[in-house]
């Protein structure tokens, strides 16, 4: 095991860091403000990825394909939610989980009906192709790439959200619904803007893991199960939190698959969540009290 | 005017459990009489999901807690049952003991594993509550998952096929007949084991927790513990029916255990309806049918599948029990008034 072997896993580990906070961000302000669990998380990331590859198969512009997936996956994430999930809000959560349950089984097979069963691919640009040196060590560009991007999402993202008065008002409403109401927040609104943004940022953390995976149905359920567990451990509506969460769970994710024995290394996230929340139930930084 | 009470609330329970398991114990004899034993088979997985849904109800249901981790159970009975046969088979002793195809062995050793699992996960998971609990059984789901995958001396990926025959004690129950009625007879245990436990003190203690936490600690009850037992019993008795589907099929895979194979519990489990003890049984059989007769009309039966489930969430609020119970009780009210 070489040391750069290792640095390269380390920038792998920071670049799945930031794309699962693009899909934790959206899925732990909505959980934060509508107490809503929305597995459909999940798909709109799959809705990403493929609007962008079916974008890039129509015009050959990868940029395009950047710019169009995310504007799929809000518009798909707001006709969701407005005709269906929104009835959810006041319901327990064994409903909310049912209902995003069977949506997620309807989707995944209208994708398939549309697509068909063998997965896209989606091919990258020339200038994205090649690999970099960083520091001696040969880095894929399209992975920088993706980690800039991320960097700079997440760096405005978490801006937005802590220094702006709309950020003040998405806060306010995760931390207390009804106080911030009363105090002139217009919190549906809010909501509706944060839900279709939230999808817009699943759409785009799936269109840039497309040249790396491969675009198929069931790609979404795994990274939505990761980020379920960054939301966790940074504790729900807690912007910050995911942040934290989403580098830690990446790391130890990508070096755990290196390191340990490949039975162990893809158990590695569960055990630390676990450990995480055996000692603080509520996540890193709850945002709730 | 307590006791003629609480004996109709019985008889309420008791007649749709035994009209299922009556109706169950049928499905064999319909099968011989029109020559078609594929209905043992389809009847044989009802019985084993009604099985796991029951046991998840528990608690669901009556805990109020929704776990998302009992296919992980489910599969780690069943990975039991397949890898001591692949130990007999092979006749490779598994550390210090030796394979098995006994289920009278291996039935025991599913439930203290999965016991022993159940309480860490549950030790940990019921340290949250409510739509984190839900999470965090998601992501152990998944850790037995990936487990599972890991184990490549045992098929990894591809699932682990039994190549022995299965035994219960002397008897052989490769027989698909003699199968069912076992199985069968673990479903009329499960029903009497949880109905019996919902009405004990420790059910009580269960259920007022998870209508009101706060009152029940006041009076001076923890109920970390009750809920923790209740997780294992529900657990155990998952992995008893992820054992019979291994030794039914000769066959345990990962996809048995995904995180859809819970959701899929849970379904069955509200299907029915979380309400009643029996409920989960019928929704399973439901569940089990409906996929069947779906399947073969289209490949892209899970597009109808899904909108079927959502609308189930959406207008039927009791399940199917409370369903057959209102037209039940309306039809027995027309009879009275008639």
């Amino acid at each position: 095991m070489t040391l750069s072997l290792i640095a390269e896993q380390m920038l792998n580990g920071v670049q799945l860091g930031v794309m699962l906070f693009l899909m934790s961000a959206g899925l732990t302000l909505v959980f934060g403000i509508m107490n809503f669990i929305n597995l459909t998380h999940g798909s709109l990331y799959m809705i990403g990825a493929f609007a962008g590859a079916a974008t890039q198969a129509a015009t050959g512009s990868f940029l395009l394909a950047i710019l169009v997936a995310p504007l799929a996956a809000a518009v798909a994430g707001l006709a969701l939610e407005s005709a269906l999930l929104r009835r959810f809000y006041g319901r327990d959560h064994l409903d909310q989980v049912l209902v995003t349950f069977g949506a997620i089984l309807a989707l995944n097979e209208a994708t398939r009906m549309i697509f068909g069963l063998t997965p896209l691919r989606m091919n990258l640009p020339p200038a994205l192709s090649g690999h970099v040196d960083i520091a001696g060590i040969p880095y894929p560009t399209f992975r920088l790439a993706i980690l800039i991007t991320g960097l700079i999402v997440a760096g405005l993202l978490y801006l937005v959200i802590m220094r702006t008065r709309i950020g003040m008002w998405v806060r306010a409403g995760a931390s207390n619904r009804p106080i911030a109401s009363a105090m002139g927040v217009n919190v549906p609104l809010v909501f509706a803007a944060l839900f279709g943004a939230g999808a817009a940022l699943a759409g785009l953390a799936g269109v840039m893991a497309g040249p790396i995976l491969s675009v198929q149905v069931g790609m979404g359920e795994p990274i939505l199960i990761l980020a379920l567990v960054v939301t966790v451990i940074g504790g729900v509506g807690s912007i910050r939190g995911a942040l934290v969460a989403a580098l830690l769970v990446g790391v130890v994710d990508t070096l755990g698959r290196v390191l340990l024995t490949p039975a162990l290394g893809s158990m590695a996230i569960f055990v630390m969540m676990a450990a995480i929340l055996a000692f603080r139930p509520k996540g890193l930084f709850p945002a709730h009290g | 005017m307590a006791e003629p009470a609480t004996n109709l609330s019985r008889l309420r329970d008791v007649v749709p459990t035994l009209l299922i398991l009556a109706a169950l114990a049928a499905t064999p004899m319909v099968a011989l009489a029109i020559g078609d034993p594929f209905i043992v088979k389809v009847a044989t997985r009802v019985v084993i999901f009604a099985i796991a849904a029951v046991a998840l109800n528990f608690v669901v249901g009556y805990g109020g807690l929704v776990s998302l981790c009992h296919a992980g159970f489910f599969g780690i009975g069943g990975y039991v049952v397949g890898i001591l046969a692949w130990h007999d088979f092979n006749a490779e002793p598994l550390w210090f003991i030796s394979g098995t195809s006994d289920l009278a062995i291996s039935l025991p050793a599913a439930i203290l594993l999965s016991a022993m699992i159940a309480t860490i996960v549950g030790a940990i998971s019921l340290r949250t509550s409510g739509p984190y609990f839900l999470m965090i059984t998601l992501a152990f789901n998944q850790m037995f998952y990936y487990g599972a995958i890991a184990l490549q001396k045992y098929g990894g990926d591809d699932g682990l096929q039994i190549m022995s025959t299965i035994t219960l004690g002397p008897l052989d129950v490769s027989n698909r007949y003699r199968f069912f009625y076992l199985a069968l007879a673990v479903l009329a245990l499960t029903l009497l084991l949880v109905g019996r436990f919902v009405d004990s003190r420790f059910g009580m203690v269960l259920r007022a927790s998870s209508k009101n936490e706060t009152r029940v600690i006041a009076v001076g009850v923890d109920p970390w513990l009750y809920r923790l037992a209740a997780f294992v019993v529900s657990a155990v008795l998952t992995a008893v029916a992820g054992a019979l589907l291994a030794a039914g099929q000769q066959f345990i895979s990962p996809v048995d255990m995904g995180w859809d194979r819970s959701g899929d519990l849970v379904v069955m489990a509200v299907l029915g309806g979380v309400g009643v003890v029996w409920g989960p049984a019928i929704g399973a059989a439901a569940f089990v049918v409906l996929e069947l007769v779906l399947s073969s009309w289209t490949t892209h039966w899970q597009f109808v599948f899904g909108l079927l489930i959502v609308l189930i969430v959406v207008s039927l609020r009791g399940g199917l029990a409370d369903l057959a119970q209102t037209l039940f009780a309306r039809r027995s009210g027309e009879a009275k008034h008639g």
